[in-house]
């Protein structure tokens, strides 16, 4: 500010603008106001609680465990300072002074106003009899609401709540996850009814049912019952109690209209506003569940950021408009699909569609009126409801879909749109992608074509899939139609499931510390029920690498060759590769495996690529006999069908050979019993060559030794499958023992860096021989580091998992479920 | 022991395939039906061959309501058997029912042709 002299002027004061609330409503407001005009106001901003703008619409997931107050937070304090706002934070207004144009908070705080936004939002409805004040009775608005109900949880016990609206379920969804008994009460006859028609109702229901909810509808409660001045009980109008640690009401919502009624506002249900969100004075405005908007209130978040941005609009000399939302809802409990949007309360005039498939739980009706959508209720598949919710809102003529509507866009768009991109790009402007951010699609396309060029660039700037994450594929699909080709999508996603990388899904495990399968899944907004067949093998190998000794394996997402420790061939029989230590046998080993070859019927027996022997064409309900015979003999398995170290090829060095150099058996030996059993991203293949030349051909191995006079050449990334690669030199070293050391650390660094399926080849063209030695050789503590997790990990995986078979575990995988006798059945 | 004179067949409790695999059940003629029980806890029954190559479908991975084939990973939808994606052919399904969380598989599909007899006579 080196203003010219003689120019020296003071900035003119700045108008000072007063927010009463600080949650989602006013601090969007805020938000949408600097985006327009950041200098135009010096602001003030007034919260009853005593914390940060947070996504309250998240406070169920939080109840649930599957978020933490930190990640919920809008604007964090930084936000506050980085923008010159003052939060008065815990100190709640009290007073409206419109002739004095200031307001009077609870500790006395006087502030004056050129213009003041009243965002109160709501406050829960309390039902009015007896027992609604015990402690013990709580709502669910704040997160002082969920912390009550994480303490009533953690003593366990039963809980009822008192509402089977959105709400009221979202608790009860968390109460039940926090290990709490469970029981809904409800007025109407069907849950949801605002939301869901009856079937919808039912199906939700039974879901909930089957969760271990006891679910009441059509009952009134009477009163709140107290042991001791604290909750004990209800009691319904039928006469029927039921016991309760914790009461939670749910029973509604109503706008919070008390300061401005006191100031004399003009209120009905809410504070009544224009379509520039101007109250009864021109120097007031408000938004957000306070107010009333043409004869309506709005207690979902959706009209609030269009509230908020023709609010800004207005201020800043914009004027827009706001015209009213149509709303959607959706359920946010895991595992139940269900989504609502406008009216579908049916009507003379108005025509069902329905679709209903009982076997997959399925439910969907879309109201028509006139040819337009104006309702839909979608349970169990709700891929379409974006759909459906645009041509509502647009009103669009469905005259010639009709036909084919309720199957969904795919559908109804004759095939074409099976493709998810198209669907996308076949959506308007405004509808919206992002439910938990407000942002619509021409949002989202103006910031990638304004840079945002990645995933993670239009969620840091337009804050589209930042929260729950549930849209994140929407938004993948409005990078690839805005920029073509050129989606800096970096690493793909790991599959279909999921818009994570596996880099990211890697360092999420790590950071949030995820140590289950369907936690992961969970935590990371996996889109399908359970995974598919590529990222659940990918996932447990994570986990595994992540978490040794603590990470119980899951064998439901082994692929069958790791599932039944053998090779699945042509004809669903299995091959069976005992391990020989650096290719090395003897008569007694050679002995079992000709006795198992004759005693199981083995059709053949071949010498492998890697030294080893194949016994092939054993039945999967003789492996654990033919394990067990193998073992008997003193070997182990030769992890042949494992995503794990697979052979050490030597050739046989100093020992016999004229040209050997150095004990490369021995060598190769020492390697494979340090490294066997260690599962890793993919196959890995060692060999020790006693000369240059390299009998073992070690340099077409994930990691290859040549020995040579003076010690030992180290080679890495060699392949010689589908796409040939020879090995780098990683470094030269002089003693064995630097030499397995090395090798424990370079495996190490694979196993933790390398994405699953990625064998070393690519994996070094992927991440570059110089990363790999700077990981390896920058810090002398590398190595030694990397090679210590490598130990520790083995102490846990380095067993013959033949053995735990052969003794008898996981039987069930190799018998049959029953037998069926044909006789049997007809003598019977 | 009455189911056995109906026409579906008892074959064990839902307790014995764990949700996420499937167990085998070899029939007359040499065949197997693989019995699947998904991660939602729903059950099917599929002749355990993919139509692709015969693979055993039993040893597929299980996701959703499909099973990836172990040997060229075919996706096989195990409501239909049909297989999923770009890929033509379909494995027969087997009706299967539970009743008091015992599976019981139709008779006529697991025993071809040696149906009807003792139903009618039931009915009767």
């Amino acid at each position: 500010m080196n203003a010219p002299a003689g120019l020296d002027l003071p900035d003119p004061p700045r108008e000072r603008l007063v927010v009463i609330g600080n949650g989602m409503a006013g601090c969007r407001a805020v938000e949408e106001m600097l985006e327009r005009d950041a200098g135009r106001f010096d602001i003030v901003i007034f919260g009853a609680e005593p914390r940060v703008n947070y996504n309250r619409i998240m406070l169920s997931p939080v109840l649930a465990g599957e978020k933490t107050f930190d990640e919920i937070v809008i604007n964090s304090t930084e936000w506050y300072a980085e923008n010159g706002i003052e939060l008065v934070s815990g100190d709640p207004v009290e007073h409206i002074e419109r002739e004095s144009m200031s307001v009077v908070s609870r500790s006395g705080r006087i502030e004056p106003y050129d213009k003041l936004l009243i965002a109160t939002g709501s406050d829960p409805f309390i039902i009015p009899i007896p027992g609604n004040d015990l402690p013990g009775v709580v709502t669910f608005r704040d997160l002082d609401d969920v912390e009550r109900m994480l303490a009533a949880a953690e003593l366990g016990g039963d809980a009822v709540v008192i509402g089977g609206g959105l709400l009221g379920l979202e608790a009860a969804h968390g109460l039940s996850l926090r290990g709490m008994k469970v029981t809904v009460v409800h007025l109407m006859p069907t849950l949801m009814e605002r939301q869901l028609d009856e079937a919808a109702g039912y199906l939700l229901r039974q879901e909930l049912e089957s969760r271990g909810h006891t679910i009441l509808t059509g009952a009134n409660t009477k009163t709140i019952h107290s042991i001791e001045g604290r909750v004990a009980g209800i009691e319904l109008e039928d006469g029927t109690r039921i016991k309760a640690d914790i009461v939670v009401v749910a029973a509604g919502i109503k706008p919070s209209i008390g300061l401005a009624k006191a100031a004399g506002l003009e209120c009905e249900r809410g504070i009544m506003v224009d379509d520039h969100m101007v109250t009864s004075d021109p120097d007031i405005l408000a938004v957000g569940e306070c107010v009333q908007h043409r004869g309506l209130c709005y207690g979902l978040v959706a009209p609030l950021w269009e509230m908020c941005r023709a609010l800004a609009d207005y201020l800043t000399d914009t004027p827009s408009g706001y015209l009213g939302s149509v709303t959607s809802t959706k359920l946010k409990v895991s595992g139940i699909d269900l989504f609502s949007a406008g009216d579908f309360s049916g009507g003379a005039d108005c025509e069902d569609i329905v679709m209903r498939d009982a076997s997959r739980g399925v439910y969907k009706r879309v109201v028509v009126k006139g040819n337009r959508v104006v309702g839909a209720v979608l349970y169990g598949d709700t891929a379409d409801g974006n759909w459906y919710f645009d041509l509502l809102k647009k009103e669009e003529d469905i005259s010639e879909i009709r036909e084919a509507l309720i199957f969904g866009q795919a559908f109804a768009s004759g095939g074409a749109l099976a493709d998810p991109n198209a669907a996308v790009a076949a959506l308007s402007d405004d509808a919206e992608i992002c439910g938990c951010n407000g942002v619509s699609k021409g949002r989202v396309v103006q910031c990638i074509e304004t840079g945002a060029h990645s995933l993670d660039a239009v969620r840091s700037q337009c804050k589209a899939s930042a929260s729950c994450g549930s849209c994140s594929c929407l938004v993948e699909s409005l990078l690839a139609l805005t920029l073509g080709g050129k989606v800096e999508s970096g690493p793909k996603t790991m599959c279909k499931c999921t818009s994570f990388t596996h880099d990211d899904v890697r360092h999420l495990i790590l950071e949030k510390g995820l140590k289950l399968i369907p936690q992961v899944m969970q935590e990371l907004h996996w889109t399908t029920p359970d995974g598919c067949s590529s990222c659940r093998p990918a996932l447990n190998y994570y986990l595994l690498c992540a978490w040794p000794g603590e990470y119980e394996d899951d064998e439901k997402s082994r692929f069958v060759n790791e599932r039944l420790h053998a090779n699945i061939q042509k004809d669903g029989t299995y091959s069976v590769v005992p391990r020989f230590f650096g290719g090395i046998t003897n008569p007694k080993e050679l002995r079992a495996i000709a006795d198992v070859v004759e005693k199981y019927d083995a059709p053949m027996v071949k010498v492998t690529g890697g030294q080893r022997l194949d016994i092939f064409g054993v039945k999967k309900e003789d492996l654990p006999a033919v394990w067990a015979d193998l073992n008997a003999a003193g070997m182990v398995s030769g992890h042949a069908y494992g995503k794990a170290l697979r052979t050490v090829k030597t050739c046989v060095g100093s020992e016999w050979c004229r040209f050997g150099t150095q004990d490369s058996t021995g060598l190769g030996v020492k390697l494979e019993r340090l490294t066997w059993g260690s599962y890793m991203p993919h196959k890995f293949k060692m060999a020790v060559s006693g000369c240059p030349r390299n009998c073992a051909e070690a340099t077409i191995k994930d990691f290859g030794v040549i020995c040579v006079d003076s010690g030992y050449e180290l080679h890495v990334g060699g392949n010689g499958g589908i796409h040939l690669r020879g090995t780098d030199l990683l470094c030269k070293v002089e003693t064995e023992e630097e030499a397995m050391e090395t090798c424990i650390a370079f495996i190490q660094l694979y196993r933790e860096d390398g994405h699953y399926l990625e064998r070393t080849a690519p994996w070094i063209v992927r991440k570059g021989l110089e990363w790999i030695k700077a990981q390896l050789f920058d810090d002398p503590g590398a190595i030694p580091a990397l090679a210590a997790r490598f130990r520790l990990s083995q102490t846990f995986w380095q067993v013959d998992p033949w053995a735990r078979r052969a003794a008898g575990a996981h039987r069930n995988l190799h018998s049959h479920l029953a037998e069926i006798r044909p006789l049997a059945v007809e003598n019977a | 022991m009455s189911e056995a004179y109906g026409t579906w067949l008892d074959i064990g409790t839902t307790t014995q395939i764990e949700p996420g695999s499937a167990r085998t059940l070899p029939v007359a003629g040499g065949d197997e039906i693989a019995v699947f029980h998904t991660m939602r806890g729903e059950f099917y029954a599929l002749v355990n061959t993919c139509p692709h190559k015969q693979g055993p479908l039993s040893q597929g991975i299980v996701h959703g309501d499909s099973v990836s084939c172990p040997l060229h990973n075919w996706r096989i939808s195990l409501r239909t058997g049909e297989a999923l994606g770009d890929d033509q052919g379909c494995t027969p399904t087997i009706p299967l029912k539970i009743d008091s969380g015992r599976l019981f598989l139709l008779r006529e599909a697991v025993i071809p042709g040696k149906a009807p007899p003792l139903a009618p006579a039931l009915a009767a």
